[in-house]
């Protein structure tokens, strides 16, 4: 214990603020350091390359008619494409004029208002609204309905009712030809 | 205290005493739970409930540790590893069955152990500390709870994950990249299946670092007691073992029997059958529900809609959506802040005859929470939800403040020896 390594008394507090300042920075510039040195780690769980290389997805439209929607799987989501009816894009342009909590004109929401293209994920808590099949519940506004916690979309898939704050989100998508969609 | 007592043969032992003399583990073990370590002599059986959420984390570690010997994190082989354990392993059903079943009853050892440290002031001063590394341990709890949940990838463990993470999306600006982060990717997937296996093996060794500091923090002033006096001298206290080693050992027994009923008798009575339905990312279950432990947190994240009373003081700053998210770990957070909430100098609820009402009122609140967090938000449970809600935090923001102010404590004894030797007046 008193052999050795033991500070001499006379070397203590003399020169008290440029040792405190020689400390304060070593450790600041040591923690800077440090932090930036765990980015790579933490952008490491951002999406790879190959899961971004999957970004896009084409999708013929010929086979479906009026009144029909299919689902595809882009970024391995859902996006509905519905071939709307007349009467649900009447209705979609009627209810530009309605309260929305999320105001978009249905006309801003497609390129061919025959053709509504949107991620089919509530935009709640990410479950996956019902509406695409025959039979399914299309909620009180006639497009989709999330059964989760009861969001109601209208023909615009714009939200209408429900915990939901947003509209469906429509992708970047652009028309190749008359029959062929590139989405993303 | 053990420098009084003879030492035991076991410590005359050769080998014991060179080991001791260059690491005093011996000591070390026999000072925090051994016959140096001394504990209130009117323990009661409320608090065997810390050694039993020790007994169930050692359970977990175990039983968890060989499942990953024929677990396969990825998203095409997950499902089949699991029903490959409960089918072809040997005794593999047997194990899987321990683990799910004991995550259950760590949460309920956990529960019991928290509301035990309400009722009797256990987090006062100066428990503050203990009390808040014991609220660490819960969020640990939960974070691994959630993510072992996601691993056998089945229905439930897919759409739990994916509401669960989408969270996170209601934080302003940061929250749709801080998803993707999450993620991996666009959608729950095989990268995030893969960080939650790794972060779920990781877990619960950080959950037993910190219990090996609330140990640490509760031996440093030792037990509270059902009087909630402290300890005045060596008339007080008992060795903790062999007299309350004997007694945790005789609850591990029951603990045992009750655990071991469900694993071998109910065994899916606290699962849900969904998740033996392979993950579908296009179709989501009509009913989500967490695992009960989570009811309670789930019931408060959904109180919050744009009409609920509580969500309308901030209404002008955030969507109600992120009002839940804030309230669902705030609800869990305040807990840390309740030796601070909670204004009377009076531990013990046996001298406090307001706050008795007051406690069972938060057990039966917290119930309801749990019953609400289990239906469909529709109809009187939005209500129920609402209101249980808005108590939970009354309870811990105004009732425990005030309550310490106004109320008129009964006399506390003088000692622990005190209150069974001299009559209650």
């Amino acid at each position: 214990m008193s052999d050795t390594a033991s500070t001499p008394p006379s070397a203590e507090i003399d020169e008290q603020t440029r040792r405190d300042f020689l400390l304060v920075s070593t450790a600041t510039v040591g923690a800077v350091g440090t932090a930036l040195s765990l980015w790579p780690f933490v952008n490491s769980l951002n999406p790879a390359a190959d899961t971004l290389a999957l970004a896009t997805t084409e999708v013929n439209l010929a086979p479906i008619a009026e009144g029909q929607s299919i689902t595809v799987v882009w970024q391995g989501k859902p996006v509905f494409i519905r071939h709307r009816t007349k009467a649900e894009i009447e209705q979609a342009k009627a209810d530009d004029a309605a309260a929305l909590p999320d105001p978009a004109k249905d006309a801003d929401r497609v390129i061919k208002p025959d053709w509504l293209v949107m991620v089919g994920v509530c935009t709640h808590l990410g479950c996956i609204p019902l509406g695409q099949k025959e039979g399914e519940p299309k909620g009180d506004f006639g497009g989709w309905f999330c059964p989760c916690h009861g969001s109601h979309y209208d023909t615009s898939g714009r939200i209408r009712k429900g915990p939901a704050p947003l509209n469906l989100p429509v992708p970047t998508y652009e028309f190749q030809s008359d029959t062929q969609v590139k989405i993303g | 205290m053990s420098e009084q007592q003879p030492t035991s043969k076991f410590m005359q032992n050769g080998v014991v005493k060179w080991i001791e003399h260059r690491m005093p583990i011996f000591s070390f073990i026999d000072h925090s739970v051994g016959s140096g370590y001394p504990a209130p002599k009117n323990l009661n059986y409320w608090w065997n409930f810390g050694s039993l959420a020790g007994l169930a984390l050692i359970i977990m570690i175990v039983s968890g540790i060989v499942l990953v010997m024929h677990y396969t994190p990825h998203t095409t082989l997950a499902f089949n590893s699991v029903e490959r354990i409960m089918r072809d392993v040997n005794g593999g059903w047997l194990i899987r069955y321990l683990h799910m079943n004991g995550a259950s009853f760590f949460f309920i050892a956990v529960y019991i152990h928290i509301f035990r440290g309400l009722y009797f002031g256990s987090y006062k001063y100066p428990r503050e500390l203990l009390w808040i590394i014991g609220v660490l341990i819960l969020l640990a709890m939960m974070a691994t709870a959630f993510m072992g949940y996601v691993l056998p990838w089945g229905q439930m463990s897919y759409w739990g994950a994916t509401v669960i993470t989408n969270l996170f999306s209601a934080i302003p600006v940061v929250g749709e990249s801080l998803v993707t982060l999450l993620w991996g990717g666009f959608v729950v997937d095989n990268p995030t299946l893969n960080r939650f296996f790794s972060l779920h093996y990781l877990l619960p060794f950080v959950i037993l670092g910190l219990v090996i500091m609330h140990i640490w923090a509760l031996h440093t002033f030792g037990s509270n007691n059902p009087t909630g006096v402290d300890v005045k001298g060596p008339q007080d206290t008992i060795p903790f073992h062999p007299y309350f080693t004997i007694k945790d050992l005789y609850g591990m027994g029951v603990f045992m029997l009750i655990f071991l009923f469900f694993v071998f008798f109910a065994p899916n009575y606290f699962g849900e059958a969904d998740n033996y339905i392979p993950a579908d990312s296009l179709a989501t279950p009509p009913h989500i529900v967490p695992e009960w432990y989570f009811l309670p947190s789930y019931a408060i994240l959904r109180a919050f809609t744009n009409e609920f009373i509580l969500y309308w003081p901030v209404s002008w700053l955030m969507t109600a959506k992120l009002a839940g998210v804030i309230a669902m770990f705030g609800s869990i957070i305040l807990l840390a802040l309740i030796p601070w909430l909670d204004t009377s100098k009076v531990r013990s609820a046996r001298y406090r005859p307001v706050y008795k009402w007051f406690f069972w009122i938060f057990v039966l609140d917290w119930i309801v929470l749990g019953m609400v967090g289990a239906h469909p938000a529709e109809g009187i449970w939005v209500v129920l939800g609402q209101v249980a809600t808005t108590y939970y935090f009354a309870h811990l923001l105004l009732i425990l403040p005030i309550l310490g102010v106004l109320e008129r404590p009964l006399a506390t004894p003088e000692s622990i020896s005190a209150s069974v030797t001299q009559p209650a007046e």
